[in-house]
C-alpha cells in the first residue's frame, strides 16, 4: 500500500549545535542537516536526553532543561515560533487516538479550518491504507496496527514539514513491527519528509537507513 | 495575556475578602467598634470572654471535634482503601458513598437526629420487642455532652469527602505497581498498602483534611442540631452572643471569634503533631519488617467502617422519609399510623420561590467557579509550571472558620455602599465553591496525560483550539463531579446567604433552619430532604451526562 | 433552633428611590393613598408553619384590599432585626431602612425603644385601635411593664398555658410547689427550655413569681445588690427540681417547638407554651395525641400582649401603618383565632365589636384543648425585662455548664 502524500515539495530540517543541559550536566551535542525523506536515528540509553530533544525540537522542552543552538526548518528558525505554528508532526510510543473523536474525527482534527473538503479528504485518507468506510468507528474498537495506520494518516493530513519520532514501534509485537515500521518509513520517504527518530532498537536503525546518533 | 493573570486574579478575589473580614473582626474583638461606643482599643471583651461559664469546655469540644473528626474519618477511608481488594462489593460500597456528599451538613444532621435520638426510628424499631420500651428511654443521645452524637453527623459528611478526593489522588501514587511489588516481598496486601503507598498518598489528602479540621472545629448548623447544649461549642456560644438582644455582647462575640480562629490554628497544629508520629510509627513498623501483623484489622475495621456508615445513611434517609408522610407517630410503633401527604402539599407552594433562589444561585457560582478553576489550570499547563504553593492561598476560606470573617466582610461592604442583594450572596458563595470546584478538578487536570496537548499542538491546533476540542472533552467527566461538589456547597450553604442577603434571599437551607426553630419533626423532614435533592440532582447529572455523551465511545468509558 | 449570624451591619442602599415621607396616621386617607403599591417588609418570627401561612394570607389581603404587599422576611430571631436597625441607625441610614414592620415585644422593645429606633407614636391614631378599649385593658399600653406610648400596636395576645397528656399524668399540678412534689415522684416526666430562649425564661419567671416573697420588687428594675436574696426560693426549687427532670437536667430541649414534640412522643406529659391554642393546634397538626388538655396555675399564669412595632427608618412607612391596622381588624384577628389557622388569643375587647364581628369569632371552635377566656383567669403581668435579663444570666452560670 503506497501512501498518498499531500504536498510532493521538499523539505530540509537542520539542527547546529544543539545542545541540551540538565543541571548543569550536558546531555546532548548534535548537528545535523536533513534533506527529505531522510531518517535520522537518535539512540542511547533511558535517561539521555532522546525524549527531551524531541521535545526540544517540537517546543514542549520542560523549564528545567537549558537548550541552545538553532533548528531550521526550510530555512526558518523554528525555536522562535510557537509549538502549533512549527509545522513539525509528532508520533508517540501509542496511537494516541483521542478517544473522544470518532476515527473521522480524529482525522478531521488535523486538517486546517479552512479546508474546503474535509471529508473527502477524511475518506481518501482512510482508504489508502485500506480502512475505507471507518470514519464513524469509534477508535476504541480498532485493533493496533488500525489505531497507528490512522495515527500515522492523522499526521500525514496536518501537512508537517518534519516528522519526529518517538519509539513509535516499540510497543507492537514483532511482526506488526515490521509492516507498520516499514509503512511509516516508506510514507515518510514518499512525502519527503526528513525525520528524527528516537529508538532503542537497532532494528529499526536500520531500516531507517540513515544516519545514526549514539548519545 | 488574561489568562496569564488569572491564577492572581482568582488568588486575590478570594484572599482579599477572607483577610477584609477577619481584619475587621479583629477591631471589635479589641474594643474598637465606634458604631456600638467602642472607640479606644482594650482588652474588656477579652476579659469579658474569658469569665463566661464553661468557656474552657467549649474550647475542649471544639478542639476535641476538630482532631477527633478528621482522625476517625481518615482511619475509615484508608483502611477501607488499603483492604479494598476490588470486589464488587466495594465498588458497590464506592459508588453508594459518592451521593453522600450531596446531602447538606444541616440536612444530614437533621437526619441522623430523626435516627438515633430517643424517640427516633432506630428506638421505635426496636421497641416495644427487644427493649421493652413504652416510652422513650431517657437517654441523652441527641444533644449529649461531649459532643459524641455530632462528630457521628461529621463523620458521615466527611468520610465520603474524604474518599473522593483520595480516589482523586490515587492514581498518581501507581497503588498497583507498588502494592504488587511489596506483595512479591511477602507483604500482606492491606499491610503493603499501608506502607508503600500511604505515605505517597498523604501529602496529597493534606489539604483536604485541613479543610476537614476546619469545618470540625468551628461548625455551627451541626453543632446546634446535635451538639452538646450546656455548654455548647465555641462556634455556637459565639453565635448566641452575637444574636444576643444586648448589643454590648458583639465585642465579646468579635474576641470570640478570635478565639475560634486560634482554636481551629491549634487543632491543626496539633494534627501536624499526629502527622510526625504517625510517621514515626510507620518508620518503626517498617524497621521491624513486620509483614502480616494488622492486615486483618485493616481490611475489617475499613470495610465495616463504610458500611456502618452507609447504614446510618440510609436510616438518617429513611427517618426523614417517614416523618414527612407521618401523622401522629405514636411511640413506639415502627411506622407512623397515619399517614398524610399535607405536610407536603403545605410546603410545596413556599418551595418555589427559595428553590428557584437555590437553583439560580447555585448554577451561577458553579458555572462562574467552574470557568475561574479552569482558566487558572489552563494558564498553569501553559505556563508549564505548577503555581503549587501561591494555589494554598486558594483554600483560605476553607481554612479560616465562616464565623470569623463573614461578619467582618459585611462591615467591608457596607462600608463601600453596596446593597444587600443576590449579587452579594452569589460572591459569598463563590468564596466558598471556588476551593471545592478547585480541589475536586486539580488532580484530574494536572495529570492528563500530557501528551494529548502535545499531539493536539503538533497537529496544528492553536492553544484554545487545543482545550476546547481536546483537553476539555477529555476531562468532561472531573469537570462535572467538580460542577456537582460545587453546587452541593452552594446549596448547603447558610451563613453566606443571609447574611450578605440580609435576609432577602431565601435559599432552601434558609428557610429549612428558620422553620427548624419551631421543632416541627415533619416540616424540617420536608425541606431537610427538599434540600438533599437539588446536589443529588446534580451529582445524578455528573454521571449519566458522560455516559451519555460518549456511549459510543468506548475509550471514555474508563475515566467514569 | 438555628439562628442567624448577627452583627453590625451597616446597611446603605444606594439612592434609587425618593424618600419616604412621614405619612401622618390622623390623616387615614392619605395614609392609604401613600401605602398602595408599597412593599412592607416585615420581620416575624418563622418557626411555626401556622403563623407563616397566616402571615401570607394576611398579605394576599392586604394586596387584594388596599394595594400593599406584604413580604414576610423569615427570621429566626427577632434580636437580628435589632441589630440591624441599630446598625443601620449608626451608619446614618435614616430613610432606607430593610425592615419596615417588626413582630417584637419585651427586651426587644426595650432595647429599640432605649435606643430612639422606632418611628411614632403611631398606635393609638390606627383605626382599628379603639376595638382594643386600652383603657380597660391597660396592657395594651404595657410591654413587659414599660410604657408603649404608641410605638407599637398590639397584634396578639400571649398566655402562658400548661398542657398535659392525661394518659401519663391523670392529675396534673396547679403550682410550681405541686409540680416539685409529682416530679420528684415521677422522675423524667417533665423539663423545660433552656434559658434564654424565651419560653424558658418565661417559666423562670412564672416560677419566681409564684414563689417570691414579695411579688412588687419584680416590676421595678432588678437590684443587683438584692437580686441573690430576692431569687434564693427559684434557685432552691430548680436545685430540687432538675435531678427529677427529663435527662437529669443535663440537658434541656431548646424551645418550645421541640417541648411540644417530647410530649407528644410521649418523653414528657407536661409542658407549657405561649399560645393557648397551643394544645389544640398540635392535636389538629397531628403531632399532639387528642387527649391533651392544658389548664393554667392555681394562681394565674403570666400573660402578655405581643405587637407591631416601625422602625424609625423603614422606607414603606405608610404600609407598614395599613398593614399594622388590618391585622388588628376583626376579619384578621378572627381568622388568626381559629386554631387550624393560628390559634391566636385576640387582643379585640369583645365589646367594641358590632354584633357581624363579635359572631365571627363566636362561629369559631377554638379546638378542644383550649381553655374557655373565663378559665384563663386575669394574667400576672411580666415582671420588668431586666429581671428577665438577670435571671438568664443567672441560670446560666449556676446550670450553664455540666
Amino acid at each position: 500500500m503506497n501512501t498518498v502524500s499531500a504536498s510532493s515539495a521538499t523539505h530540509r530540517l537542520q539542527l547546529a549545535e544543539v545542545r541540551l543541559n540538565l543541571q548543569g550536566r550536558e546531555l546532548l551535542r548534535l548537528s545535523a542537516e536533513l534533506t527529505a525523506g531522510e531518517i535520522l536515528c537518535v539512540m542511547g540509553p533511558s535517561g539521555s536526553g532522546k525524549s527531551s530533544l524531541l521535545a526540544f525540537l517540537a517546543g514542549f522542552l520542560a523549564p528545567a532543561f537549558e537548550a541552545s543552538g538553532a533548528v531550521l526548518l526550510d530555512g526558518r528558525d523554528v525555536l522562535q515560533l510557537p509549538a502549533e505554528q512549527r509545522r513539525i508532526g509528532l508520533l508517540f510510543q501509542d496511537p494516541l487516538l483521542f478517544p473522544h473523536l470518532s476515527v473521522g474525527g480524529n482525522l478531521r482534527f488535523a486538517l486546517p479550518a479552512a479546508c474546503p473538503d474535509k471529508s473527502a479528504r477524511v475518506e481518501a485518507a482512510l482508504a489508502s491504507v485500506g480502512l475505507a468506510g471507518f470514519a464513524e468507528r469509534d477508535p476504541a474498537t480498532l485493533s493496533g496496527g488500525q489505531k497507528s495506520r490512522v495515527a500515522l494518516q492523522r499526521l500525514l493530513l496536518s501537512e508537517p514539514h518534519a516528522v519526529l519520532l518517538d519509539e513509535p514501534f516499540s510497543r507492537l509485537d514483532t511482526a506488526l513491527r515490521r509492516e507498520v515500521r516499514s509503512l511509516v518509513f516508506q510514507t515518510l520517504q514518499a512525502a519527503g519528509l526528513p525525520s528524527v527518530l528516537v529508538t532503542h532498537d537497532p532494528e529499526d536503525a536500520e531500516a531507517a537507513g540513515g544516519r545514526v546518533v549514539q548519545l | 495575556m488574561l489568562l496569564r493573570a488569572a491564577p492572581w486574579l482568582v488568588i486575590a478575589l478570594l484572599l482579599a475578602p477572607v483577610a477584609l473580614g477577619v481584619g475587621l473582626t479583629l477591631l471589635p474583638a479589641f474594643g474598637y467598634l465606634p458604631v456600638l461606643g467602642g472607640d479606644a482599643f482594650s482588652l474588656t471583651p477579652w476579659r469579658e470572654l474569658l469569665a463566661t461559664p464553661g468557656l474552657g469546655r467549649s474550647v475542649l469540644l471544639s478542639l476535641l471535634a476538630g482532631v477527633l473528626t478528621p482522625l476517625l474519618a481518615l482511619a475509615i477511608v484508608l483502611s477501607f482503601l488499603a483492604g479494598a481488594s476490588g470486589s464488587a462489593l466495594e465498588r458497590w460500597l464506592r459508588r453508594l458513598v459518592a451521593p453522600l456528599l450531596a446531602v447538606p451538613h444541616a440536612a444530614a444532621a437533621f437526619g441522623l437526629a430523626f435516627l438515633i435520638a430517643p424517640a427516633g426510628l432506630l428506638s421505635r424499631l426496636v421497641s416495644p420487642a427487644l427493649t421493652g420500651w413504652e416510652r422513650p428511654p431517657d437517654l441523652l443521645i441527641v444533644n449529649d455532652p461531649w459532643g459524641l452524637a455530632m462528630m457521628l453527623a461529621l463523620i458521615l459528611k466527611e468520610v465520603p469527602f474524604l474518599l473522593l478526593m483520595a480516589l482523586a489522588a490515587l492514581p498518581q501514587c501507581e497503588p498497583g505497581p507498588r502494592v504488587l511489588l511489596a506483595r512479591s516481598l511477602g507483604y500482606r496486601p492491606a499491610v503493603a498498602w499501608v506502607l508503600c503507598v500511604l505515605p505517597a498518598l498523604y501529602p496529597l489528602l493534606r489539604l483536604p483534611v485541613y479543610a476537614v479540621i476546619a469545618y470540625a472545629s468551628a461548625t455551627v448548623d451541626v453543632a446546634m442540631i446535635l451538639g452538646p447544649t450546656l455548654p455548647a461549642t465555641l462556634s455556637v456560644s459565639v453565635l448566641q452572643w452575637f444574636s444576643d438582644p444586648d448589643l454590648s455582647l458583639r465585642f465579646q462575640a468579635a474576641a470570640g471569634a478570635v478565639l475560634q480562629l486560634g482554636i481551629t490554628a491549634l487543632a491543626m497544629l496539633l494534627w501536624r503533631l499526629l502527622e510526625a508520629l504517625a510517621a514515626r510509627a510507620g518508620r518503626h513498623w517498617l524497621a521491624t519488617g513486620q509483614r502480616a501483623r494488622g492486615e486483618a484489622a485493616l481490611r475489617h475495621s475499613g470495610r465495616l467502617g463504610v458500611a456502618f456508615l452507609l447504614a446510618l445513611a440510609v436510616g438518617s434517609l429513611l427517618a426523614l422519609l417517614l416523618n414527612s408522610v407521618a401523622g401522629f407517630w405514636r411511640f413506639p410503633d415502627a411506622l407512623p399510623g397515619n399517614w398524610t401527604l399535607q405536610t407536603w402539599s403545605r410546603a410545596l407552594p413556599e418551595v418555589l420561590a427559595p428553590l428557584g433562589n437555590t437553583l439560580l444561585l447555585a448554577g451561577l457560582a458553579t458555572c462562574i467557579a467552574v470557568t475561574l478553576c479552569l482558566a487558572v489550570l489552563e494558564a498553569e499547563a501553559r505556563q508549564g509550571r505548577r503555581l503549587a504553593p501561591a494555589l494554598w492561598l486558594l483554600y483560605l476560606p476553607l481554612l479560616v472558620p465562616q464565623i470569623a470573617f463573614l461578619f467582618g466582610l459585611i462591615v467591608a461592604t457596607e462600608f463601600l455602599r453596596w446593597t444587600p442583594d443576590a449579587r452579594l450572596v452569589l460572591f459569598a458563595h463563590l468564596l466558598f465553591v471556588l476551593p471545592y470546584v478547585f480541589l475536586s478538578l486539580s488532580e484530574a487536570w494536572r495529570h492528563l496525560d500530557p501528551r494529548w496537548s502535545q499531539l493536539a499542538t503538533t497537529l496544528g491546533a492553536a492553544p484554545w483550539r487545543s482545550f476546547w476540542r481536546i483537553r476539555l472533552p477529555l476531562l468532561l467527566g472531573p469537570c462535572l463531579s467538580a460542577a456537582a461538589v460545587g453546587l452541593a456547597v452552594s446549596v448547603g450553604q447558610y451563613l453566606a446567604t443571609q447574611l450578605p442577603g440580609a435576609g432577602r434571599v431565601p435559599t432552601l437551607t434558609t428557610e429549612a433552619v428558620a422553620l427548624a426553630a419551631g421543632g416541627n419533626r415533619g416540616i424540617i423532614a420536608v425541606w431537610a430532604l427538599l434540600q438533599a435533592a437539588v446536589p443529588m440532582l446534580g451529582f445524578a447529572l455528573a454521571l449519566l451526562l458522560p455516559r451519555l455523551l460518549w456511549r459510543h465511545r468506548l475509550g471514555m468509558r474508563s475515566t467514569a | 433552633m438555628l439562628r442567624a449570624l448577627t452583627g453590625l451591619l451597616l446597611l446603605a442602599l444606594l439612592a434609587t428611590a425618593s424618600r419616604a415621607a412621614t405619612p401622618d396616621p390622623s390623616d387615614w386617607d392619605a395614609v392609604q393613598a401613600e401605602a398602595r403599591g408599597q412593599t412592607v417588609y416585615f420581620h416575624a418570627w418563622a418557626g411555626d408553619p401556622q403563623i407563616n401561612a397566616f402571615i401570607a394570607w394576611a398579605g394576599e389581603q392586604l394586596q387584594a384590599q388596599h394595594g400593599v404587599r406584604l413580604q414576610h422576611v423569615k427570621i429566626a430571631d427577632t434580636a437580628d432585626s435589632v441589630a440591624r436597625i441599630l446598625a443601620e441607625r449608626m451608619a446614618g441610614n435614616v430613610d432606607r431602612g430593610s425592615v419596615d414592620l417588626l413582630w417584637v415585644n419585651g427586651e426587644n422593645f426595650a432595647a429599640l425603644k432605649a435606643n430612639e429606633l422606632l418611628y411614632g407614636p403611631f398606635a393609638e391614631a390606627l383605626p382599628n385601635f379603639p376595638l382594643v378599649q386600652a383603657d380597660r385593658f391597660p396592657e395594651m399600653r404595657e410591654d413587659f411593664t414599660m410604657a408603649v406610648d404608641g410605638y407599637e400596636s398590639p397584634w396578639t395576645r400571649s398566655r402562658l398555658v400548661f398542657y398535659f397528656d392525661p394518659d401519663l399524668l391523670p392529675e396534673p399540678p396547679l403550682s410550681m410547689a405541686e409540680l416539685l412534689v409529682w416530679s420528684q415522684a415521677n422522675p423524667g416526666l417533665f423539663t423545660y427550655p433552656r434559658p434564654p430562649d424565651f419560653l424558658g425564661s418565661t417559666f423562670l419567671k412564672q416560677a419566681l413569681l409564684e414563689l417570691v416573697v414579695e411579688r412588687e420588687v419584680l416590676y421595678a428594675p432588678v437590684d443587683p445588690d438584692q437580686f441573690e436574696a430576692i431569687t434564693a426560693p427559684l434557685w432552691a426549687f430548680l436545685d430540687a427540681l432538675h435531678p427529677t427532670l427529663l435527662r437529669g437536667g443535663r440537658s434541656f430541649p431548646g424551645n418550645g417547638g421541640e417541648l411540644r414534640r417530647m410530649l407528644g412522643d410521649g418523653e414528657i406529659a407536661l409542658a407549657f407554651s405561649f399560645s393557648p391554642a397551643e394544645a389544640s393546634a398540635g392535636i389538629l397538626a397531628g403531632e399532639l395525641p387528642p387527649t391533651v388538655r392544658s389548664f393554667v396555675p392555681r394562681g394565674g399564669s403570666i400573660g402578655n400582649v405581643s405587637f407591631l412595632a416601625i422602625p424609625f427608618n423603614a422606607p414603606a412607612r405608610a404600609g407598614a401603618l395599613v398593614a399594622a391596622n388590618y391585622l388588628l381588624s376583626p376579619e384578621a384577628q378572627a381568622r388568626a383565632y381559629a386554631p387550624e389557622v393560628m390559634g391566636s388569643t385576640t387582643v379585640l375587647s369583645m365589646d367594641a365589636l358590632s354584633p357581624a364581628d363579635r359572631a365571627r369569632f363566636e362561629a369559631i371552635d377554638p379546638g378542644p384543648a383550649t381553655l374557655p377566656p373565663l378559665a384563663l383567669g386575669e394574667p400576672l403581668r411580666e415582671p420588668h425585662p431586666s429581671w428577665m435579663e438577670a435571671l438568664e444570666q443567672a441560670w446560666l452560670a449556676r446550670y450553664g455548664v455540666r
